[in-house]
């Protein structure tokens, strides 16, 4: 039987079930120092002094360190490969401390001290003296002439530009008889909220900084901590055990630097620095706030003649991720719904707003929210249902980019289409719902996206591993590219007996924990890119090892290694499948034979050199209760081609989440910032509002499995495109059922509530009177 | 400031035990620190996620938000406490395997404990009753569908019947 296409249970199942992972926090030394961080409370400001008599005279605490203190290196975060062309390395532009205070919350100082109390004591008695800047908090201010300016190097405030021009736009929208359908569509800040928060330990170990941290990225982590503290990288050594969640934020490098410094200052005594749930809201990463203006000129027959798009793109205070995310959001709208004459603009703009990085879908939940949005707008414009002008109109069979090489053999986004309509029942519930004409009435709509898989040809792609034949004849399998929740590890368990042609997936042995002295290196989980990257090396991986397993048993049993191979744990012979030697017999004779003795072992890397298109929409059924405000999701499906699935259950499990995490972007979460002083408002569990089990539906995942060509286990990218269409689907629904369109999400009470008055389905009979 | 101490005389786990914990410590710190029990999670220490939940006398308590000097006297039941001695799993813990409810596993163990309130009801539950009950916990991984799934499954094998979903 094949062990891939199989719902196994995940490799980590029963120790999560029984209570018994270990994440950061577990394996952590009983004499740590506690490291807490004094967070600025400006803005936008200079650090003029800070006085830390007061803290350092606390019983238990052991050292205070300032923004004075720091190394004058400035280190980039992001979680991307090295590149060797410096123009195309990250912005360096954060110091472990920083004396030019750009956000609400940057980080100014800390205190190392005996005990927790003690450490948060000194922190509040720190007194810091300020020189107040003006600030910004909005992209298109930050942009205009006079704007208070973050970053010396970035005049204006603009990381980047980049934009994209098909055809003639100018000449094209002359064509007569066109519609115009032009709009702003605004996607708000939101946060990751894995529930682990991000924390992390150091100390030294033989003159070398050993930091065990909850990261997505441990050999990034290793390059940056390297370059952060002007130390070789091999003198870094990061260990990443299981994490609890990261869904991006963790594909950026966030107390590392600051905690292995910290040890260094202290005679390389074990350091922690554990977030707390309101600074993992403001002081790691955000998604970015992404505004849109798009124009789009119709033909009547439902055609697409031109368009162009304007992305304004929230950094926030440092670059992190930077113009990656926007461009990726730019690039989506010139395939998506693909026309002969496009221009658009990205532009990614400072603010002193929390850094924005990546998050589960890197810019495509936005460019999904105003593409879908508008497109819905462009099928009423034309009075068209909003299934066929998608149809019509969405990214055709046989599409080629030529960027990244992706194309779209299959048909996938009418296949998703069809699926996802029949699931719903679209046809019959949108004639029914059309009467609604009461308080409560009920919508039907849709969104769809398209993703890449992994980031060839933008950044390097590659992905090491190793197997190892353990005498029992079980495979131990090591590789950089991180279980992170999603299930990586089961599936790369599933991969490697299936390439080796072992009997299960039980008999690999996937070594969670990544330690960069130890393990391969990978870049990491992001992108998508784990078991499509993952699947080449151990494909080829897998074949070294089955070369060396079917040489050795040819040796000893005077054999052709030609003529055999391994299936169920066993070498056998081609010719009639009958039993030669098993995999466990082969191990102990070759480790134990007396001359030549064998450890049968394989390790390479694979540089992957071709990107995947993966797929699909959602379909989102509500009833609106107008007066009251409210959006009650009735059913939602999501519909994906993302190849041949290695493990369904998983698969479908990865969409449940990700429709979870879409459904409050869409619907409830945001976060505030006070206008006056630039503050979070809302940066903690309550007031933000994460979807909660009473806010869902039963989430239906379902899926289209087209073999991508490229892939030796024709898989492609699943983790992030389940997050990508549900926030449209469900602003289309509201709209199918209220006739309103609402142009900004998340799309809760508040906005309703303005929307519905400004439409005139409620009134405010008590301001009328007054 | 002088800090305060006190014995803390409770059963974790089907276990008498005592211990001298700073007054100021939450049942969290002393079930981590004091007895190694870190299936007990931190996801907020301010009440708000759910993932530090353990059984009081029974009952589901945020133990972030509970002191630990308030455990005097108290039956306390961890995740670590639903294992049998021999390293068998319990129904509601298996099916959580069974039904793919598990990804991080960060919220899996509070998430497990409110479950095994509910089910120790030994009665049957709506649908709505259900996700009512386990909402007090957050989960970004799985948008609880799984773990909905694995209640009422176990819910019903409890109750002698078999679900098809």
């Amino acid at each position: 039987m094949r062990k891939v296409g199989q719902s196994v249970a995940r490799v980590d199942a029963f120790d999560k079930a029984a209570g018994r992972t270990k994440y950061y926090e577990d394996r952590m030394p009983a004499n740590a120092l506690y490291v807490r961080i004094k967070h600025a409370e400006k803005a936008h400001a200079f650090v003029k002094s800070i006085d830390t008599s007061a803290a350092s005279a606390i019983d238990g605490v052991v050292k205070v360190l300032t923004c004075f203190d720091v190394p004058d290196i400035p280190f980039p975060t992001a979680g991307h490969p090295w590149s060797m062309d410096p123009g195309h390395q990250d912005v360096a532009d954060r110091l472990l401390l920083n004396r030019h205070v750009r956000y609400f919350g940057d980080d100014i100082a800390v205190v190392i001290a005996e005990n927790e109390v003690a450490a948060n004591q000194g922190v509040r008695a720190l007194q810091v003296e300020y020189e107040e800047l003006p600030f910004v908090l909005d992209v298109q201010k930050a942009m205009e002439e006079g704007a208070p300016q973050l970053h010396e190097r970035f005049p204006g405030n603009v990381l980047k530009h980049t934009d994209l021009r098909r055809g003639n736009y100018a000449e094209a929208i002359k064509e007569p008889g066109l519609i115009k359908v032009e709009k702003w569509y605004d996607t708000p800040t939101v946060q990751h909220c894995h529930i682990e928060n991000f924390g992390c330990f150091a100390y030294e170990e033989n003159g070398r900084i050993v930091v065990v941290t909850s990261t997505q990225i441990p050999h990034i982590v290793r390059r940056v901590v390297g370059q952060a503290l002007g130390r070789p990288w091999g003198d870094i050594e990061i260990i990443k055990p299981y994490i609890g969640g990261g869904f991006g934020n963790k594909q950026d490098v966030l107390y590392e630097p600051l905690c292995a410094w910290c040890s260094t200052q202290v005679g390389g005594r074990c350091v922690r620095v554990d977030c707390s749930r309101e600074e993992t809201f403001v002081s790691n990463r955000v998604r970015h706030a992404i505004r849109f203006h798009i124009t789009t000129w119709l033909r009547k027959e439902g055609t697409i003649a031109a368009r162009k798009v304007e992305c304004y793109s929230n950094q926030g205070a440092y670059a992190s991720h930077g113009h990656s995310i926007a461009a990726k959001c730019m690039g989506s709208f010139g395939q998506h719904y693909p026309c002969d004459h496009l221009e658009l603009d990205s532009w990614t703009v400072f603010t002193n707003r929390p850094a924005a990085g990546a998050m589960r879908g890197y810019g495509m939940p936005q460019a999904s929210f105003a593409d879908e949005s508008n497109i819905e707008d462009c099928a009423a414009a034309l009075g068209m249902d909003p299934y066929k002008f998608r149809m019509m109109n969405v990214m055709p069979k046989d599409f080629h980019d030529a960027f990244s090489g992706n194309t779209n053999y299959f048909d996938s986004f009418r296949l998703c289409l069809e699926k996802g309509a029949a699931y719903i029942d679209y046809e019959r519930k949108k004639k029914e719902f059309a009467g609604d004409t009461g308080p409560v009435r009920r919508g039907i709509g849709m969104a769809t996206f398209w993703y890449n898989t992994a980031v060839y040809p933008i950044s390097l792609e590659t992905s090491s591993n190793r197997m190892l034949l353990n005498l029992d004849g079980t495979v131990t399998f090591q590789c950089g590219e991180t279980e992170i929740g999603q299930g990586a590890d089961t599936a790369y368990a599933q991969m490697v007996a299936e390439a080796v042609g072992l009997s299960s997936y039980k008999d690999v042995r996937v070594k969670s924990c990544q330690d960069t002295d130890i393990t391969p290196t990978g870049l990491g989980a992001y992108a998508s890119r784990q078991t499509y990257v993952a699947g080449f090396a151990i494909r080829q991986t897998a074949d070294l090892l089955r070369g060396k397993i079917l040489a050795s048993a040819a040796a000893r049993k005077e054999l052709t290694a030609e003529d055999l191979d391994v299936v169920d744990s066993c070498v056998v012979l081609k010719s009639d499948g009958s039993p030669v030697i098993t995999l466990s017999e082969l191990a102990m004779t070759a480790q134990y034979d007396p001359v030549h003795s064998e450890h049968i072992t394989a390790e390479s890397t694979y540089t992957i050199r071709s990107n995947a298109y993966s797929f699909g929409c959602t379909f989102a059924e509500v009833e609106v209760d107008i007066p009251m405000c409210k959006v009650k999701i009735v059913n939602m499906v999501n519909v994906h081609d993302c190849g041949s699935l290695i493990n369904p259950a998983l698969a479908a499990a990865q969409v449940h989440g990700g429709m979870s995490m879409a459904i409050g972007f869409g619907l409830s979460e945001q976060l505030l910032f006070d206008e006056k002083t630039g503050k979070p408002l809302n940066n903690n569990l309550l007031d933000y509002k994460l979807s909660t089990f009473m806010d869902h539906p039963h989430l239906e995942a379902q899926f289209i499995e087209n073999p991508e060509p490229t892939s030796p286990f024709g898989t492609k990218a699943l983790g992030e495109p389940p997050t990508c269409s549900g926030a449209p689907a469900l602003r289309n629904a509201i709209y199918n059922a209220t006739g309103v369109a609402i142009d900004r999400n998340p799309i809760n009470p508040h906005v309703l509530y303005e929307e519905f008055s400004r439409a005139g389905l409620i009134r405010d009979a008590w301001k009328e009177e007054t | 400031m002088s800090v305060q101490y006190k014995v803390v005389h409770c059963n974790i786990n089907g276990r008498a035990v005592e211990r001298t914990v700073d007054v100021r410590a939450s049942l969290t710190d002393m079930l981590r620190n004091d007895y190694s029990l870190t299936a007990v999670k931190k996801g907020c220490e301010v009440g708000e996620c759910g993932a530090c939940t353990v059984l009081i006398d029974g009952e589901t308590f945020n133990s972030c938000i509970y002191l630990a000097i308030w455990a005097e006297g108290k039956h306390i039941v961890t995740l670590e406490g639903l294992i049998s001695p021999e390293g068998e799993l319990s129904d509601i813990q298996q099916a959580f395997i069974e039904e793919t409810a598990i990804q991080c596993g960060f919220c899996t163990p509070g998430f497990l404990l409110t479950a095994k309130e509910i089910l120790d009801a030994d009665r049957m539950f709506t649908d709505d009753e259900l996700r009512k009950m386990l909402s007090g916990h957050l989960c970004r991984c799985t948008g609880y569908e799984n773990i909905f799934r694995a209640v009422k499954k176990t819910m019903y094998r409890r109750q002698g019947k078999e679900i098809d979903f």
